[in-house]
C-alpha cells in the first residue's frame, strides 16, 4: 500500500511515453539552460571582480576631508561668522592621506583588513629609445602591494623580485610596452615632476583592464616621492580584505573614523556590477520561460489525462481509493517527470558548462581571458531546481485537484 | 424449517434526484429492498428507470436524498467519506458493464489493486490474486496487459478484482451487457456460483430478463419505483 500510488503513477507515466518525454525534455532543457546562462554571466562577473580586486583592491582611501556628513557648522574667520551646511559633496577635501603613519595605525584596528598598501599616484612622461607616452605612475612598496593586489600573477614578462630589489626599476603595463616597443631590462626615462630619472624595466604586467594596461606603471614609493616632490603626503591607501563582500560596511566605518574619503570596490565599479546584475537577471527570466513552457506542457498533458482517465478514477474510487489517493497518483506523475528532469537537467548542465568553459574566446578591456569564463556555483543548480519544482508542482496540482473532485457515480453513469 | 438467511444490505425508502437545469429529475422515488447472503438478486427494468442509480446508492458511491441504507445492520447512510471508502474496499465488490480495467496494468495487477489498497504487500497480493484468477480460469492470462484481453476475459478479470478482497456483497451493473450470449451465461453462472459457494450477496442490474430469471430474487423497476419484487 505504501507505494501503491507511486506505482500507479509510474505505470501511467510509462503509458504516455511520448507526451511525458516531451514534458521531460522541456524540464531538462530549462534546467540546463538556466544553469549554463547563470554559469556564464556570473562567471564573467566573478572574473571581473577578481580582476578589479587584484588591481585596485577592495577599498581605496584617498583624500582627507574636514567636514562631516549633513552637519551644520559655525566657523569664524577674520571676525566674521559663517554657518556652513556640510555634506560629503560639499566637504573640503585635501589631496591624499594627510598622515600615513597615523592612518595606518588607525586601520590596524580593523580586523577585517588583510593588507595595506600606500600608493603615491602622479603623472609623467615615459620616454623610450624612439617614442614617448604620458603615463600614470604608481609609487608602491612591492611587498605591501603584493598583499593588496594580484600583481605577482599579472607579471607576463620579467620578475617582480627584480623590481622589489632594485629601487630604480619600473613595471610597465603591457600596452605601454607594446606601444613604445620596450622590453624588460631596457632603460627608460621618466620625465616630469621634479626632473628626469632613468629607470630599468624590471617587468611587464597585464591586468586585462585596458585602461590600466595602457596607462599605468609601477615604481618604488620612495622613488615616486622624490620624483613627484611629495615626500610627506599626497599618497593614497589601497586595502585588501578577508571578506571583500563586507567592503561597503567597513568603508563607511573607516570614513567615519578617519575623516578620509573611502571608496569600496562595489561603489567604485557600480556601473559594471549593475550591468552584470542586469544580464544575470535578464537571462534568468528568459530561461525560466522555458521551464514555464514545460510546466504548461505538463499541465496540458495532465489536464487531458484527467479527462481521459475519468473512468480509471471512478474505478479507483469504487475499490477504495480516497480522493487524496487519486490526487496523489497525479502528483506523483508530476514528481516522477520532475525528478528525472532534475537529474538529467543537472547532468546536461554540468557537461555543457564544462564544454562551454573550453570554448576559445579572447576578451580584453575590462578583464583578460582567452576562453569562456564559467562559475561552478551550486546555487545556480538549486535555483534552477527550485523554479522547476514550483512550475511543475503548480502544473500537476491543478489537474490532480480536479481528478480528486471527480464523482465516481456520475462518471460511471455517463459512461454507460 | 430452513434457518433465516443473514441480511447483508437493506435499503429503506430511498429517494434520489438529479438537477437538470433549474428543475429536479426524481429518479428514485421511495425504494426499499434487501439483499441476503448466499443469494443472487436481479433488478430489471427499462432504461432510465433508475436501476443503475439505485446500485450506486447501495454501493455508497452516491448519497441518497432521503431514506436509509444498512450494511451488516449498520446504518451507513450518513457515514463519513472515509468510512464509505473503507467499506467499498473491504465489504463491497463492484462489477461494471464495460469491465473498467486499468489498461496500463496487467490482469493480475488490476486484480491486486483492492488488496494493495487494503494494506497487503505486493507479493502476498499477487499470490492471492493468482488464486482468484485460477478459480476463474484466467491464470494463463495473469501477466497479460489488460487491453490485450478479449471482452469476456476482461470481464472475468473485473469479477476477480471485485471478489479478491473477499467482500460480502457484489454489486454488478450490467455485467453481461458487453458480452456475447455464451460469455454472458458464463459470467452469470459464475456470479451465482460465487454467491452459493462463498455465501456472498449478489445484486445484479440487468436488461437481460432471461438471465435475470436465473437469480434467486427478481426485482422489477419502473419510473424510480419497484413495481414487483
Amino acid at each position: 500500500m505504501k507505494f501503491l500510488n507511486l506505482e500507479l503513477a509510474w505505470k501511467y507515466v510509462l503509458g504516455r511515453k511520448r507526451a511525458m518525454t516531451m514534458s521531460l525534455f522541456g524540464i531538462v532543457l530549462g534546467i540546463a539552460f538556466f544553469v549554463i546562462t547563470q554559469a556564464q554571466t556570473s562567471g564573467f562577473e566573478a572574473f571581473f571582480i577578481r580582476t578589479i580586486l587584484g588591481t585596485n583592491g577592495a577599498i581605496r582611501i584617498s583624500d582627507s576631508f574636514q567636514d562631516m556628513h549633513g552637519t551644520v557648522r559655525m566657523s569664524s574667520k577674520d571676525g566674521k561668522t559663517k554657518f556652513l551646511f556640510n555634506s560629503r559633496e560639499g566637504a573640503r577635501y585635501t589631496e591624499g592621506v594627510e598622515n600615513p603613519a597615523l592612518l595606518r595605525s588607525a586601520l590596524s584596528q580593523f580586523s577585517e583588513i588583510s593588507g595595506i598598501s600606500e600608493i603615491l599616484e602622479g603623472k609623467a612622461t615615459l620616454a623610450g629609445s624612439s617614442r614617448s607616452q604620458n603615463i600614470e605612475i604608481h609609487g608602491i612598496v612591492p611587498s605591501a602591494h603584493m598583499m593588496v593586489s594580484d600583481i605577482e600573477n599579472q607579471i607576463i614578462q620579467g620578475q617582480l623580485k627584480i623590481f622589489e630589489l632594485e629601487p630604480m626599476s619600473i613595471l610597465l603595463g603591457n600596452r605601454i610596452a607594446h606601444r613604445l616597443m620596450l622590453q624588460t631590462g631596457e632603460r627608460v626615462t621618466l620625465k616630469g615632476g621634479t626632473g628626469n630619472i632613468q629607470l630599468r624595466i624590471a617587468g611587464i604586467f597585464e591586468t586585462g583592464v585596458s585602461q590600466i594596461d595602457k596607462n599605468r606603471a609601477y615604481i618604488h614609493l620612495s622613488t615616486a616621492k622624490a620624483f613627484l616632490g611629495k615626500r610627506f603626503s599626497g599618497s593614497i591607501f589601497q586595502l585588501s580584505m578577508f571578506n571583500p563582500e563586507k567592503a561597503p560596511e567597513i568603508s563607511a566605518q573607516i570614513q567615519e573614523a578617519t575623516s578620509h574619503r573611502v571608496i569600496s570596490w562595489q561603489e567604485r565599479e557600480q556601473v559594471w556590477l549593475d550591468v552584470f546584475k542586469a544580464l544575470r537577471i535578464s537571462s534568468a527570466i528568459t530561461v525560466s520561460s522555458i521551464l514555464l513552457l514545460s510546466g504548461l506542457g505538463i499541465f496540458n498533458v495532465f489536464a487531458i489525462m484527467v479527462i481521459e482517465k475519468t473512468r480509471d478514477i471512478a474505478i479507483l474510487r469504487s475499490i477504495g481509493f480516497k480522493p487524496s489517493d487519486v490526487s496523489a497518483v497525479f502528483l506523483w506523475q508530476g514528481g516522477i517527470v520532475l525528478f528525472i528532469g532534475i537529474i538529467l537537467g543537472c547532468l546536461v548542465a554540468i557537461f555543457s558548462t564544462y564544454v562551454i568553459s573550453s570554448i576559445p574566446l579572447r576578451i580584453r578591456g575590462i578583464f583578460s581571458t582567452d576562453s569562456f569564463v564559467v562559475n561552478w556555483d551550486p546555487s545556480h543548480y538549486l535555483w534552477a531546481v527550485l523554479i522547476a519544482i514550483i512550475f511543475v508542482s503548480i502544473a500537476s496540482w491543478i489537474p490532480a485537484r480536479r481528478a480528486a473532485k471527480i464523482e465516481p457515480a456520475k462518471i460511471i453513469r455517463e459512461t454507460l | 424449517m430452513t434457518p433465516s438467511k443473514k441480511i447483508l444490505l437493506k435499503a429503506e425508502e430511498l429517494h434520489h434526484s438529479f438537477a437538470e437545469g433549474v428543475r429536479k429529475n426524481r429518479v428514485i422515488k421511495g425504494v426499499s429492498l434487501q439483499v441476503e447472503a448466499g443469494e443472487t438478486t436481479a433488478v430489471v427494468g427499462p432504461s432510465g428507470c433508475g436501476k443503475s442509480t439505485l446500485l450506486y446508492l447501495l454501493g455508497l458511491l452516491d448519497r441518497p436524498e432521503n431514506g436509509r441504507i444498512f450494511l451488516h445492520d449498520s446504518d451507513v447512510t450518513q457515514s463519513s467519506d472515509k468510512t464509505k471508502t473503507q467499506l467499498r474496499n473491504q465489504s463491497i465488490g463492484f462489477i461494471f458493464q464495460f469491465h473498467f480495467l486499468i489498461k496500463e496494468l496487467t490482469a493480475i495487477e488490476n486484480v491486486s489493486l483492492p488488496l494493495r489498497k487494503s494494506g497487503l504487500n505486493a507479493e502476498d497480493s499477487k499470490e492471492k490474486s493468482m488464486l482468484v484468477l485460477q478459480k476463474l480460469g484466467m491464470e494463463s492470462k495473469a501477466n497479460r496487459s489488460a487491453n490485450k484481453l478479449s471482452g469476456g476475459e476482461q470481464q472475468r478479470v473485473a469479477i476477480a478484482r471485485a471478489i479478491v478482497n473477499s467482500p460480502s456483497l457484489i454489486l454488478a451493473d450490467e455485467p453481461t451487457g458487453n458480452l456475447d450470449s455464451e460469455n454472458s451465461h458464463k459470467v452469470f453462472d459464475l456470479l451465482q456460483e460465487l454467491a452459493e459457494r462463498d455465501n456472498l450477496g449478489v445484486l445484479i442490474v440487468t436488461h437481460n430478463t432471461d438471465l435475470a430469471l436465473k437469480t434467486d430474487n427478481l426485482i422489477r423497476m419502473q419510473d424510480g419505483l419497484i413495481i414487483r419484487a
